[in-house]
């Protein structure tokens, strides 16, 4: 099985959100990037593929040189080469285009990536990869085995979880129970040395136009100050949520 | 020309999510000057669209989609939305229309923008507000294709009555075998049970109650609320509760009117899961908790005797009101 596993450069969960340039630019000033966690998710069961069922693990991102840090965390991590589409990624739909060119050429019988990004938050980029290459898609992947040509899925629901079966080759998006938080894992040395040596091939991007574009960037409106109520005068409380907030 | 707006159903009904978005189509609608058409699949009683301005209902019958299916369903919005000469076309936030979006977005060739908050800030630009960098931020984004499309993200624009009487209409697509390649072979859903995504109230609690073995109080508590019950990452991580109820910036967002969270201290990744919900309570032994900051009412004290005697004084609320 040839497993590609894409993966988004993203800001640390604990990064401050500031913007630059009068908002039109993220300011990446002091921020730590790292491998998107959702995407996370489903490169370490790539990983359980590899080393129970013999598959083959290539990650790909799309971006500049200043996101192939992240690509060698993920070769660190255990996959086995890497690709790099040199452009900046611009939207989702570009960034889909760019992956569609990647799995067209190359034979992969599945597609890992996480359900969203938690930089931008499309969630669009692993479904519309899917509609282009033609392959089946999974959102939201809680759980999932693949023997032979078929695969057995669990995604996430409204309220509970749905099994779906389907046929290679196909796309699917993870998240947190596709595995599980203690089975991620970190990098050892070993991993670290032998990261810099795995093949990073570098491609030129397809031409193709994004079909949005950030206009500018706001931050949430500051946060009024927060009433304290007495622990002992909890009929206060109930009295503010109906009275003042109206949500009682 | 026209604005489609796909209402989902559940069990029969529209649910809360589906009105909310038929409410925004026909705000959108009426700025731009053209009718609201909304798509419904095997729903039988469409009659509530018409409390919120529906021009014209079109009503898709196939026993094949009983069960979603992603491919399927996005083959019906896009030729609903081809039918009708839509060019721009809006769906909520369900776990469904996340997964059919990005689907119908390279159908009908159209820009896609999720966690949509608000109506357009101007048509020709057409730029609209969304949530990012969850919720820690907003941007404004360009759509530039002749097609756009709307992910509208759960309880920013609300419901809003608009009567009208709209035509009704019978609509087959034609939909194809692959449509139907990935197929849902069994359901696992909790009924009765009050989901994160439809709350209007969520209940949550943190590390700060210890153990597994004292969520009794916070069940009861979101029982009596008509509440949804959620936890904060490390309490799913733990395995005290599943993961189903992991609220966060990898875990779910959320986005009810009211939030309560007990023994939460209030971590960024945490804040950054629930900064859309409209009011925030916090109840925490630690007056320096970080949550007290983003929070709208605080109480300071221990959650085993605040929690009990709360449930007590909502209860006598509940009776009176």
């Amino acid at each position: 099985m040839k497993i590609l596993v894409c993966i988004s450069h993203v800001p640390d969960t604990t990064s401050k959100i500031n913007f630059t340039e009068n908002d039109t630019k993220f300011d990446t000033n002091g921020v730590q990037f790292v491998i998107n966690p959702l995407d996370e998710f489903s490169l370490t069961r790539a990983m359980w593929f590899k080393e129970k069922q013999g598959a083959s693990v290539t990650v790909v991102t799309v971006g500049n040189i200043a996101v192939e840090p992240t690509l060698r965390k993920a070769l660190a991590i255990g996959a086995d080469d890497a690709i790099r589409v040199d452009t900046e990624a611009t939207d989702g739909f570009f960034v889909a285009k760019q992956l569609a060119g990647v799995i067209d050429n190359g034979g992969y019988d599945l597609v890992l990536a996480g359900k969203e990004s938690i930089d931008y938050n499309g969630g669009m980029v692993p479904g519309m990869v899917s509609e282009l290459c033609g392959f089946n898609f999974v959102n939201a992947c809680i759980g999932l085995e693949v023997n032979a040509n078929e695969f057995v899925a669990q995604r996430e629901i409204d309220g509970g979880k749905e099994t779906l079966e389907g046929h290679l080759p196909a796309v699917i998006a993870g998240q947190k129970g596709i595995v599980e938080e203690k089975d991620l894992r970190i990098p050892n040395m070993r991993g670290i040395m032998m990261a810099r040596k795995k093949p990073l091939q570098v491609l030129a991007p397809i031409e193709v136009s994004a079909s949005t574009r950030t206009e500018k960037f706001e931050k949430p409106a500051a946060k009024g100050e927060c009433k304290m109520v007495d622990a002992g005068d909890l009929d206060q409380l109930i009295d503010l949520l109906h009275n003042e907030a109206k949500v009682l | 020309m026209s604005v489609l707006v796909f209402a989902e159903q559940s069990e029969g009904k529209f649910k809360k999510t589906a009105l909310e978005v038929v409410s925004f189509g026909k705000e959108l609608a009426s700025q731009k000057g053209t009718e609201l058409v909304v798509l419904t699949i095997n729903a039988e009683d469409v009659s509530a669209l018409s409390n919120y301005g529906a021009d014209k209902v079109l009503k898709v019958k196939d026993p094949r989609l009983d069960t979603f299916s992603a491919k399927a369903f996005a083959d019906c919005v896009s030729q609903a939305a081809i039918k009708s000469d839509a060019d721009v076309v809006v769906v909520d936030s369900s776990s469904d229309a996340l997964y059919l979006a990005p689907l119908l977005a390279i159908k009908l060739k159209a820009g896609f923008a999720a966690n949509v908050m608000a109506q357009p800030e101007s048509l020709e630009p057409f730029i609209i507000k969304r949530k990012a960098f969850s919720s820690k931020g907003f941007n404004f984004s360009e759509i530039s294709t002749p097609v756009k499309l709307i992910g509208l993200s759960k309880n920013s624009f609300g419901l809003k009555e608009n009567p009208s009487s709209p035509v009704e209409e019978d609509f087959q697509p034609d939909l194809k075998e692959e449509d139907f390649a990935v197929k849902a072979t069994s359901t696992d859903k909790s009924t009765g049970t009050v989901t994160i995504a439809d709350a209007d109230i969520v209940v949550s609690g943190g590390r700060g109650l210890k153990g597994p073995e004292n969520w009794g109080m916070v069940e009861e508590l979101a029982d009596i609320l008509g509440a949804a019950t959620a936890c904060s990452k490390p309490v799913s991580d733990l395995g005290w509760r599943p993961h189903s109820e992991h609220v966060g910036q990898t875990g779910k967002p959320v986005a009810s009117n009211l939030y309560i969270a007990i023994g939460i201290s209030g971590a960024i990744q945490h804040l950054a899961g629930v900064n859309s919900s409209k009011v925030k309570v916090v109840i925490n032994t630690d007056p320096e908790a970080p949550f007290f900051k983003a929070a709208d009412y605080g109480i300071v004290g221990d959650a085993f005797e605040v929690v009990p005697q709360l449930i007590e004084k909502v209860k006598e609320f509940k009776a009176t009101a």
